[in-house]
């Protein structure tokens, strides 16, 4: 890395521009933090002092929050403006992913309920392959 | 720069007293160019695999009266892979910290163990699809079968795939050495490994433990 590529005004992706220690320890409280959050997901589905019907969306609460340490730790997406393109298309990245997701999951689920004259046909257990 | 000497330049529109600092300089360095392109094909994977998960997640219950997930996964093996493959990431970065700072034997070292670790979650995953298929719950059982082989194999082959490219990068690192474009390429594998495993937080949390919530 030279010291001209250091003075640029944007920043790549996954990469950083600090001293061996800051970078490593970056790495460290990652790696912490997501270990955490891993063990709190798997006991919070493994306990039952928990309330049942809450169970699955704290895990993805959980799972969103280790995505966003995994960002922030290991790809070093940060606020700052040389990082402005990277969360941009972060940002725009993520626009789709929820509208596919909650799009489909919500359509389907509404043409399951709706379009239900015969529940043999249109229950998705019965149907084959 | 003066008005008379502009260049012709086309859609450049303001002169350089009204430029707002970020245009004049041309285009940026590759070491920032090819990276953030790099970052647009992994986003765009992203999506990819939101189309997966949401099929899965319409098709989930679609067992016709086959397994259904709560008898099919093994939460053990599911946390030894998400160790795994977390450590792989992590040791990814140290890879790159040395690699940034010439140190061929800990490069070599911390590459080597991210593709070991890489392997262990590869066995792992292979060693349960050949479990389900033996015991009859292969991908043509049922749709939600077919739904789960799809998004779990596509995780499952991006994951061979960078692994591939990791031997490379070792073979390539061996003999060139720390070059620009070598530094450059390790970056770009750094992002791919680091995203697959933000894509496997999504897998275990929806397909393997809200799958076998009791």
């Amino acid at each position: 890395m030279t010291n001209d590529e250091r003075q640029t005004i944007d920043v790549a992706p996954g990469e950083q521009h600090d001293s061996f220690l800051s970078e490593t320890l970056s790495y460290v409280i990652g790696l912490g933090l997501a270990l955490l959050l891993t063990g709190v997901s798997f006991w919070v589905a493994s306990t039952s002092l928990l309330w049942a019907p809450g169970v699955a969306t704290g895990l993805v609460v959980l799972a969103i929050a280790q995505m966003g340490i995994h960002l922030v730790f290991f790809l070093h997406i940060t606020s700052g403006p040389d990082n402005a393109n990277n969360v941009l298309a972060l940002a725009f990245g993520v626009l789709i992913v929820f509208l596919v997701m909650i799009g489909t999951i919500w359509i389907m689920a509404h043409m399951n309920m709706n379009m239900a004259p015969s529940p043999d046909m249109m229950d998705l257990r019965m149907q084959r392959g | 720069m003066t008005a008379g000497t502009e260049a012709p330049a086309i859609g450049l529109t303001h002169r350089a007293s009204e430029d707002t600092g970020h245009g004049h300089r041309g285009p940026e360095s590759k070491s920032i160019v090819v990276p953030y392109g790099f970052w647009l094909f992994v986003l765009s994977d992203m999506v990819l695999f939101s189309a997966l998960f949401a099929s899965y997640a319409t098709l989930v219950g679609a067992t016709d009266g086959g397994p259904t997930t709560s008898q099919l996964f093994d939460r053990n093996l599911v946390a030894i892979e998400t160790i795994a493959l977390l450590v792989s990431s992590f040791v990814c970065g140290l890879a790159l910290i040395t690699a940034k700072r010439a140190n061929m034997a800990w490069t070599q070292f911390w590459l080597l163990l991210t593709g070991l670790l890489g392997l262990v979650f590869l066995s792992i995953e292979i060693y349960e699809f050949g479990t389900m298929i033996a015991e009859g719950a292969g991908p043509q059982r049922s749709a939600f079968l077919s739904a789960f082989f799809t998004l779990v194999g596509c995780h499952g082959l991006h994951v061979t795939a960078g692994l591939l490219w990791l031997g490379t990068m070792m073979a390539q690192i061996l003999a060139k050495g720390f070059r620009q474009h070598i530094i450059r390429r390790l970056l770009c594998f750094s992002i791919f490994w680091h995203a697959l495993d933000i894509i496997w937080v999504a897998i275990f949390t929806i397909v393997y433990l809200i799958g076998t919530l009791p």
